[in-house]
């Protein structure tokens, strides 16, 4: 028997519409509390573990890299606990297993430890990079393995270059749903939009390391973040009336993920969405339902949101709408749907501004990323304002007046789209 | 037999022939304005009640969660307190959600007492938590506690005290905490054998609606009322103010001490005695005016036909209504 967390949800919107409004916006925090379980018991939820290193022959320029990686990986499976079933694969033009030989995963013990990690210390880099194929490896592996936690990290260095983009897509759509998939780019030779789409839909994160160095406490951290998961497949479903049209649902912290493409119709008026692994923690997703406009007075339940592990509701939450001629009430916008509205266009811009820049269209990048400078600052986005110092000189900072920088470092530019999607909290007394 | 169609509002299957769709109940005679973002049905049109008991007003499903929103069409069930009529005695009342409101916080309680009847009509304010309780509880309690009072043989002035009291303890006993305290209007009447006995708190009124003699028996508890009464607005002016509506006594745990107005007053003939809630009086604030639309009918009809006015005023509010007829032998 697994303990779960308790899990809450919280809705924060205005509910009231004026005459004939039809679009109604809810930021639905999803918490869950408790220890996770496992960790110092040994009774959590099953869980088993899939490291993926790049092996291509870019990896050893500099050499660092390689040797960085396989520190990284040996630092991941020192933090597995025992009992975790885990491989170490290894990914070139194809997919390899490291550890152990067998296409299996096996459990974590001092000896399995050890081994992998001696496995790790003798790998060589060389020939290309086809992820889709270290995916599909990675999806045989978690097939024995269907219930629990299932976690995979994927570290690359470089572009997708022995597989089509059809390739990987279609390697993509096999293994959704099957893990999670944690993906990290090192060095500036990857592919921000290429391994954010291999992210996303496996519902992990993405992340820049820049400095070979810093890898292995990034593994360490993905990984105990992982361990810390007490719950596999947890789902956001989401009631919608008869004649109204779900305009969205995305996720908007820790990071801005869209999930309305993602949907699973479970009835005629409900589908679910899929928020993967949880441990403790709290995210946000903002809805957006369009409804039937209704008379002034009444009021009707634009959207039930229920928190799905399997087939129980461990949570659920109604996002209403009401009509009214009160101007002074259906103007006022809800402070938590207008920051996550602007978490939103801040990341859009810089997607977008970034691409115009790479384009040679100086003009919509200037502003684009000036906009983005003004939304961070209003919204105290202090990491991504950061950021954007390195690509655009900021004149005002209020008001977005930018001009972009003559020479950019390749690196800041990576990191900057790669952070794009990460959102911060309203600020405190906001929401 | 028959040819298949659809329901031009949900869409089910149906035969031609058949005047309602099995699957949503409503008209296959009508079709929804297409296109036009609204609800099909007329939800709250003054032509309320057109869908059948217990279905919902969007779309007639009379399939409900346990939260009250149809599982079809989202829209909140109708209270069962929307529309409410009753009779008691001579008297009747009638009290209605309003076109513009979601609730009624309204209530209303009647019966017939010793040598005659009694009514309380409560508003319950609406920026407080749960008004529909508070006005819901102020007046069962007051009711039950005046007739209590009555039959025991009190005076109607001691009897509709002693009333309003226990109607404070109730209401004050809703009260989570003093920042959580839900609030709401009172206004009871007792009409027997030795004339009319009135109790107040708050901007619910009673009048006496008599021809010529007609006039009001409540000074409302409210900023407007002050205001008038220190001669810095008029009547008209305090009327159309934002602060209106603001009142300066209520029945709750916030209210601090609550000063009930008593008065008594013994007919000189025939007539009316109204009691009403200001989603009525909002829009018929004189005495004169109520006399001159109070239509010459049964309790249940007159009070029917003044809440149907204040609905077609607008029914910004909820409006309640009890009508206590006086005949000869109640005067003096």
């Amino acid at each position: 028997m697994t303990e779960q967390p308790e899990f809450s949800i919280r809705i924060d919107q205005n509910k009231y519409l004026p005459q004939g409004g039809q679009e109604v916006h809810a930021i639905v925090t999803v918490e869950s509390t408790g220890a996770p379980v496992g960790v110092a018991t040994g009774t959590g939820a099953s869980a088993a573990e899939v490291i993926i290193i790049d092996t291509s022959g870019s990896m050893d320029y500099p050499r660092n890299k390689m040797t960085s990686a396989v520190k990284a990986a040996q630092a991941a499976v020192d933090t597995l606990r025992d009992g975790v079933n885990f491989a170490v694969v290894s990914g070139s033009s194809r997919a390899k297993m490291v550890y152990p030989q067998a296409e299996e995963l096996v459990p974590a013990n001092a000896q399995t430890r050890a081994e992998a990690k001696a496995a790790l210390s003798r790998l060589k880099a060389t020939g290309g990079t086809a992820m889709g194929a270290w995916l599909t490896l990675a999806g045989r592996l978690f097939a024995g393995h269907p219930d629990g936690i299932r976690h995979a990290i994927l570290l690359t260095d470089g572009k997708n270059q022995h597989e089509s983009p059809e390739q990987l897509d279609a390697a993509i759509a096999q293994v959704v749903g099957r893990f999670v998939c944690d993906c990290r780019g090192v060095g500036t030779d990857w592919e921000v939009a290429e391994l954010r789409k291999v992210a996303s839909a496996l519902l992990g994160s993405l992340d820049m390391v820049a400095s070979p160095e810093a890898l292995e406490a990034d593994f360490r951290a993905m990984t105990e973040a992982a361990m810390g998961k007490a719950v596999a497949d947890v789902a956001l479903r989401v009631w919608t009336p008869q004649f109204a049209k779900l305009r969205f649902v995305k996720q908007v912290l820790p990071t801005v993920e869209d999930l309305t493409g993602r949907r699973t119709d479970v009835d005629e008026r409900s589908g679910d969405y899929p928020l993967g692994a949880w441990g403790s923690e709290s995210r946000d997703y903002h809805i957006c339902v369009e409804v039937p406009a209704g008379e002034v007075g009444r009021e009707m339940r634009a959207a039930w949101v229920k928190l799905m592990l399997g087939d129980q509701v461990v949570a659920s939450g109604n996002v209403l709408a009401e009509w009214t001629d009160d101007e002074a009430q259906s103007t006022r916008i809800n402070p938590k749907v207008a920051h996550y509205t602007g978490q939103a266009e801040l990341a859009e811009n810089i997607q977008v501004g970034l691409q115009a820049r790479k384009d040679g269209d100086l003009d919509t990048a200037t502003a684009r990323l000036g906009r983005a400078v003004a939304l961070a600052h209003q919204s105290g986005n202090e990491a991504i304002a950061s950021l954007l110092g390195k690509v655009v000189d900021v004149d005002d900072p209020a008001t977005g007046r930018v001009r972009l920088k003559k020479d950019v470092d390749k690196a800041d530019e990576m990191s900057l789209d790669t952070r794009s999607t990460k959102t911060v909290r309203t600020r405190r007394g906001e929401g | 037999m028959g040819a298949q169609e659809s329901c031009p509002w949900c869409g089910s299957e149906v035969f031609a022939g058949e005047a309602f769709c099995e699957a949503c109940g409503r008209s296959l005679a009508e079709a929804p304005a297409v296109g036009d973002g609204r609800f099909p049905a007329g939800a709250s049109s003054p032509e309320r009640g057109a869908a059948p008991a217990g279905a919902c007003a969007g779309c007639g499903s009379t399939v409900f969660s346990e939260d009250g929103y149809c599982e079809r069409c989202g829209l909140l069930r109708p209270g069962d307190r929307d529309h409410v009529e009753t009779e008691a005695g001579a008297a009747a009342g009638v009290t209605d959600r309003g076109l513009r409101h979601s609730r009624n916080e309204d209530a209303m309680a009647l019966a017939a007492v010793t040598g005659g009847v009694a009514a309380v009509v409560c508003d319950g304010v609406s920026s407080s938590p749960l008004p529909q309780a508070a006005s819901r509880t102020a007046a069962d309690t007051g009711l039950a506690a005046l007739a209590e009072r009555l039959e025991a043989g009190d005076d109607p002035e001691k009897a509709t005290r002693a009333a309003l009291g226990r109607a404070v303890e109730a209401v004050t006993a809703l009260a989570g905490s003093p920042n959580d305290a839900p609030a709401c209007t009172y206004v009871s009447a007792y009409a027997g054998p030795s004339g009319v006995t009135v109790g107040w708190v708050g901007d619910s009124r009673a009048y006496w609606l008599a021809g010529q003699a007609s006039r009001r028996l409540t000074t409302d508890d409210s900023w407007a009322a002050e205001m008038v009464a220190h001669g810095v607005l008029t009547e008209a002016e305090a009327r159309v103010h934002p602060n209106a509506h603001a009142i300066v006594a209520w029945l709750g745990a916030d209210a601090g001490e609550i000063e009930p107005h008593v008065t008594t007053f013994v007919p000189e003939g025939p007539g009316t005695l109204l009691l009403c809630s200001d989603g009525l009086w909002n829009y018929y604030p004189e005495a004169a005016a109520l006399t001159a639309v109070l239509p010459d009918a049964d309790p249940l009809t007159a009070a029917r036909h003044l809440v149907r006015l204040a609905l077609e005023a607008g029914g910004r509010d909820n409006i309640t209504v009890v009508v206590i007829p006086l005949t000869q032998e109640h005067a003096a």
